[in-house]
């Protein structure tokens, strides 16, 4: 007999599922020329409702479900991340779609199903459960991509980040088997207390593994090389979503593989990849002239900051880790809603020209995008200027001090291709008549969320910042 | 129920296995080739069934030699066989296949004879009346939730399908 309490600690991913299969219901009853403005709503009820769940588990904290998930602190965390992400990227969504005629109301469906999967990779704590919540998450995402169907950009993108994951997947799951093949369990708890006794050769393969597909998902180098392709081709708002939601859970995945389990052997991997992304992200920024594509290489650069706190490893580095994931969020989605409303119909309008002159054609949208972009660099009373800084101090503290070099070098090379956003935006004036439409209410909404998140993160980080660093001792004990 | 002469069977069955896995790609004809795995799959099937996994083995019947073999054969019959039977097949890159089967085949022979330590020495034989059994046991009760949750994956990867094969509209 499964108790009542068990229910209320997987709530979130229940309210989700079943408004994901409202909106499904729904759907059909629909003629095939109304917008879907309508399911937008219910979708958008069901993630505010998911996060009111997640703040509700806070009584509620335990394992659940024959110890496959946990609800801790940590998992409370990602949660409202996921949801607030899912929701405001629903709420970005409403006149794109309509915009771009895209009539089809799965893909609020589908967004708030792949969220029940990142939802239950940052609380699950046994491998398998682990390994179908990335698949539930991937597989949505692979499809939002290719929502753009009259596109050949959209298809090609969906097309390539389905073989390229599937790809990944297939290493992440042969990590599992022989993680499993090494300890005799999948659960995290038992994987920790046999390796505790010892490691053998085996163990290290598996993390390793799980690593590449891990590190496929958070889209760091060397694994990184669908990102660009993948990130131009699909939607905007589905950019937003996929750069934010998949690798705040990834991360969180890879944070209870590595530290709850304590497993051996990881340092170097995740070293050398936080320096390769760091670097060939940013390098392949400076040659963009798409803006889709700048922000992705931009993301792999992010990426790759967020490894540095995680080799510094410890609370102080998990910490450092989930603020990084909030701040990144925020400033992401808010790029790429900003990004959505002036590409226009068919995503004519994305590259570095088409911004030229924003500054006096749009001057309120080119100040919100020059905010999240001061952000993106780490520009002070921004969410991204804390959260580099408490990444270094982190790596500072584990004395990583050639980390942190690569690293600041890195952060001031960023700032060119950043900096150049705004230049085009205020000193440039436009080569071509680049129209601009009226901000929709919705998305409105949604850029104040994400500009809010952003100042907030960046002047008051107190309370989320005590937050990450409970939710690390979680995880660490 | 103890086996009877094990090590025949382990020869026999692995040496069908192999001979018709290499029928597998060799056949020009995709529906031989299909047929080959069929036989491939079952001798595997058979291999587990040695290692006391009655329910491995059924699930490799059902689910492998079964339905994504039916799978298979609707691709092979939906695409044109004719036209591809024509095609210059793309054996070409025999020399990369080789070294790479001969780096799996070293890599094989150096875990057989050095890397014994790797793998834990002794395993827990379970009854094999138990064995199913117990996978269900499993199923409904520890891995209740994972178990559950795949419907949840199925369901998004159906949408999607129906997703892409809608038809557009203008």
């Amino acid at each position: 007999m499964i108790p009542s309490t068990d229910y209320i600690r997987l709530l979130p991913e229940l309210i989700l599922i079943v408004f994901g299969l409202l909106v499904m219901l729904i759907e059909p009853l629909l003629g095939e020329h109304n917008n879907r403005k309508g399911l937008g709503a219910i979708a958008l009820m069901g993630a505010v409702l998911s996060i009111l769940a997640s703040f509700y588990q806070t009584g509620y904290e335990g394992a659940a479900f024959f110890d496959m998930i946990h609800v801790d602190t940590f998992s409370i965390f990602f949660h409202v991340l996921i949801g607030l992400i899912a929701a405001v990227v629903i709420l970005a969504s409403f006149e794109y779609l309509n915009l771009q005629q895209i009539r089809y109301g799965e893909y609020y469906g589908l967004i708030l199903l792949s969220s029940v999967g990142m939802m239950l990779m940052s609380s699950a704590v046994e491998l398998v459960l682990i390994f179908i919540a990335l698949e539930i998450s991937s597989i949505g995402t692979y499809i939002l991509a290719g929502f753009r169907r009259n596109a050949p950009i959209s298809i090609e993108s969906s097309m390539k980040y389905f073989l390229l994951g599937s790809f990944a997947t297939a290493f992440f799951l042969y990590g599992v088997a022989l993680m499993f093949g090494a300890t005799g369990s999948t659960s995290v708890y038992t994987i920790a207390t046999t390796l505790a006794q010892g490691a053998t050769p085996l163990a290290y393969v598996g993390i390793a593994l799980m690593f590449v597909g891990l590190g496929f998902k958070v889209a760091s180098a060397p694994f990184h090389i669908w990102t660009p392709d993948v990130y131009e081709g699909a939607p905007a708002p589905v950019v937003a979503f996929m750069s934010t939601g998949p690798k705040a859970a990834a991360f969180a995945v890879l944070l209870r593989v590595l530290f709850a389990t304590e497993a051996p052997g990881w340092f170097w991997l995740i070293w050398a990849s936080a320096v390769l992304s760091m670097t060939l992200g940013n390098i392949g920024a400076l040659v963009q002239n798409n803006v889709k594509r700048l922000l992705a290489y931009s993301s792999i650069a992010q990426a790759g900051y967020i490894l540095v706190a995680f080799a510094a490893a410890k609370d102080i580095g998990i910490s450092a880790v989930i603020f990084y994931a909030a701040a990144y969020a925020a400033m992401n989605v808010g790029a790429f809603a900003v990004a959505s409303h002036l590409a226009n119909v068919g995503e004519k309008y994305v590259t570095l020209d088409d911004y030229a002159g924003l500054g006096r054609r749009a001057p309120g949208l080119a100040a919100v995008l020059t905010i999240f972009m001061l952000s993106l660099i780490g520009i002070p009373v921004t969410g991204g200027f804390l959260a580099k800084f408490y990444v270094f101090q982190a790596a500072m503290q584990s004395h990583l001090t050639g980390l942190v070099i690569i690293g600041v070098i890195n952060s001031a090379v960023a700032a060119y291709y950043y900096l150049r956003v705004i230049v085009y935006m205020y000193m440039r004036e436009p080569q071509r008549d680049v129209p601009v439409l009226k901000m929709p209410f919705a998305l409105g909404v949604s850029l104040a969320a994400c500009l809010a998140a952003t100042i907030y993160l960046g002047v008051l980080p107190g309370r989320i910042l005590d937050y990450a660093m409970a939710s690390a001792r979680v995880l660490v004990r | 129920m103890t086996p009877i002469a094990p090590t025949f069977f382990f020869y026999f069955l692995s040496a069908v296995a192999l001979i018709s896995a290499i029928l597998v790609i060799t056949r020009k004809n995709p529906v031989h080739s299909a047929l080959a795995l069929i036989v491939t799959l079952l001798s595997l099937a058979g291999l587990y069934l040695m290692l006391y996994a009655p329910f491995v083995t059924g699930v490799q019947v059902i689910v492998y030699a079964g339905g994504i073999m039916v799978l298979f054969l609707f691709v092979i019959m939906l695409v044109n066989i004719e036209r591809a039977m024509k095609e210059e097949e793309f054996n070409k890159q025999w020399i990369a296949g080789l070294i790479a089967s001969l780096l799996l085949g070293g890599l094989f022979l150096a875990v057989y004879f050095k890397g014994r330590a790797i793998f834990p020495s002794e395993f827990t034989k379970i009854p094999e009346q138990m064995n199913t059994q117990q996978v269900g046991m499993l199923i409904f009760q520890n891995y209740l939730l994972p178990f559950e949750i795949a419907s949840l994956l199925l369901l998004v990867a159906i949408v999607g399908a129906v997703v892409m094969a809608k038809k557009k509209l203008s």
